[in-house]
């Protein structure tokens, strides 16, 4: 088996505001293995984008640590690349000037770390539109061209923070397949937040539910599909999804009304 | 798809076209005609005794009022005068006014603490202090562009501050996730996302730098188009006042049109 490559280890977090204290996480663990494809969900406003925030060591938790490749999480490092829930693809620039942001913040821009750039425009069919400004791509095109500034830095583990929410249904599906892809082929360990199961279950090896906040976890399910070609658009046809949906819907427990 | 609207255009979209060039000729046609009958008007009533030129002057004395200034050259010193403190006026008052800016982004203290004290400069007329800058400034150009300077700083501070608070959350996050610094923050994201912002500040100023500078002229100063129109005014001269007021308008068109074409040349990418 692989090796765990993410260490979670007993994270809690609390907030302090001018109006008290919130408790946001209560106590997480989590293993995550190299190249696994890992679904969090929970109920919102349950702190798996915090979570993810800490992974990512952006946010200190308050308690635990979080241990990556052997080393404890201490700020933003180059294993890991962040997703945001929009490309935000900055419109003063062009998309070959867009996927250069995290190399030209961290002085790499150079001829080697260009040629691997432009392999992967080249590879997902950007390079066309390299001198195109973002507004002028499709709403999956945007997200291929955000995935590529965040795989420019070549980090091991790639955190995904819900990165579909913005798009509409249709484009959702074919983005997810797409990026799912592309993870798969470019060889990367990712974490995936969302609210949405049927994209978590399509998508992940192993789900991760969390309970409401203060978050703990849940319940975890190791996804095992019968289907020959475990794309997320095949994952959804398989008959174990609809089991695996019912059981983590139920799990969340979301009353409405 | 152009090539063959080209090659053929349907009955319809030619009289659509018809249409559209017609309308475009009349708004033209209306605006000349306004002008036009505005002149005449004026020259006709003047000249039939129902208005006073020597309180309202009127177009041909305008005219030549103008041709005088012109032929023994006093017009552009004048116009230049003027134009000259102006445009430092609103250029340094939108470079300052952005770097105060910069510093307030960059400390939430600093900021913090000198909110009240921006609140009350902004709501202060600034023609008050006039006197002020006179007694500290002396009677000439000094005085004059630091009052164009103080009508547009602050409102340059708050509005560009204001810019650059409300730049994307997410797009600084972004950055943070690659591990850039402060200063990373403010050149990559802040500063080229608030271009639009400085721009309209600059927009804003070139007006406020004109009420700065005629103002500061019709205090202080001995040339300039504001010093022609009070001294015209003094000496009861209609003409010479009205010629100067005509030649402001001119100049000051130019000059927002001359910032406008600045403002689409840099939001060339948003096209």
């Amino acid at each position: 088996m692989s090796q765990i490559i993410v260490h979670v280890d007993k994270i809690g977090l609390t907030y302090q505001t001018a109006e008290g204290e919130t408790e946001a996480i209560k106590d997480i663990s989590m293993d995550i293995y190299e190249k696994d494809f890992v679904g969090i969900v929970g109920p919102s406003g349950c702190g798996k984008s915090t979570l993810l925030s800490i992974i990512a060591g952006l946010i200190k938790p308050t308690r635990g640590t979080v241990i990556v490749d052997g080393q404890a999480v201490d700020g933003p490092s180059n294993k890991m690349g962040y997703m945001l829930q929009e490309d935000y693809l900055f419109e003063w620039r062009n998309i070959w000037q867009n996927v250069l942001l995290g190399l030209e913040i961290q002085n790499k821009v150079n001829e080697s770390t260009k040629s691997h750039v432009e392999q992967l425009l080249k590879n997902y069919g950007l390079y066309e539109f390299r001198y195109h400004y973002p507004h002028q791509l499709s709403g999956g095109m945007r997200q291929r061209a955000a995935l590529i500034r965040t795989l420019a830095l070549n980090p091991e583990i790639l955190l995904l923070d819900e990165p579909f929410s913005a798009l509409d249904y249709q484009t959702r599906l074919a983005v997810s397949e797409e990026v799912a892809a592309i993870i798969k082929q470019e060889g990367k360990t990712a974490v995936l937040v969302t609210h949405d199961i049927s994209e978590a279950i399509s998508m992940s090896d192993r789900i991760y539910v969390l309970s409401q906040r203060p978050a703990i976890v849940k319940n975890v399910y190791d996804i095992r599909l019968s289907c020959q070609d475990k794309t997320p658009l095949n994952a959804r046809k398989c008959p174990e999804f609809r089991e695996y949906f019912n059981s983590i819907w139920k799990e969340l427990d979301i009353h409405v009304g | 798809m152009s090539v063959n609207r080209d090659i053929f255009v349907s009955p319809e979209r030619q009289s659509y076209l018809k249409q559209m060039k017609k309308r475009r000729q009349n708004i033209i046609l209306g605006r000349v005609l306004i002008l036009i009958g505005i002149i005449v008007g004026w020259e006709a009533a003047a000249d039939l005794g129902i208005i006073d030129p020597f309180i309202t002057s009127q177009p041909s004395k305008i005219l030549t009022t103008i041709i005088n200034l012109h032929n023994n050259g006093q017009l552009y010193n004048h116009i230049w005068a003027t134009v000259a403190e102006t445009v430092v006026g609103f250029i340094v008052g939108t470079a300052f006014g952005t770097l105060i800016a910069i510093g307030l982004w960059w400390s939430d203290y600093a900021c913090k603490i000198l909110d009240p004290y921006l609140v009350v400069l902004n709501s202060l007329p600034k023609p008050a202090l006039g006197p002020i800058l006179i007694v500290w400034l002396g009677n000439g150009k000094p005085a004059i562009i630091a009052m164009a300077l103080l009508i547009s700083l602050i409102v340059t501070i708050i509005m560009v501050l204001n810019g650059f608070l409300e730049v994307d959350k997410n797009k600084i996050k972004l950055l943070q996730t690659f591990g850039a610094s402060k200063a990373q923050i403010l050149t990559k994201v802040i500063l080229p996302a608030s271009v639009p912002t400085v721009i309209s500040a600059l927009k804003i100023n070139v007006g406020l730098s004109w009420v700065g500078v005629i103002m500061g002229e019709f205090l202080v100063s001995k040339e300039g188009l504001g010093y022609l129109i009070i001294y015209g005014s003094q000496v009861f001269e209609l003409d010479l006042v009205m010629s100067s007021v005509i030649i402001l308008a001119i100049v000051a068109a130019i000059m927002y049109q001359a910032v406008s074409y600045l403002e689409t040349r840099f939001m060339q990418y948003k096209e």
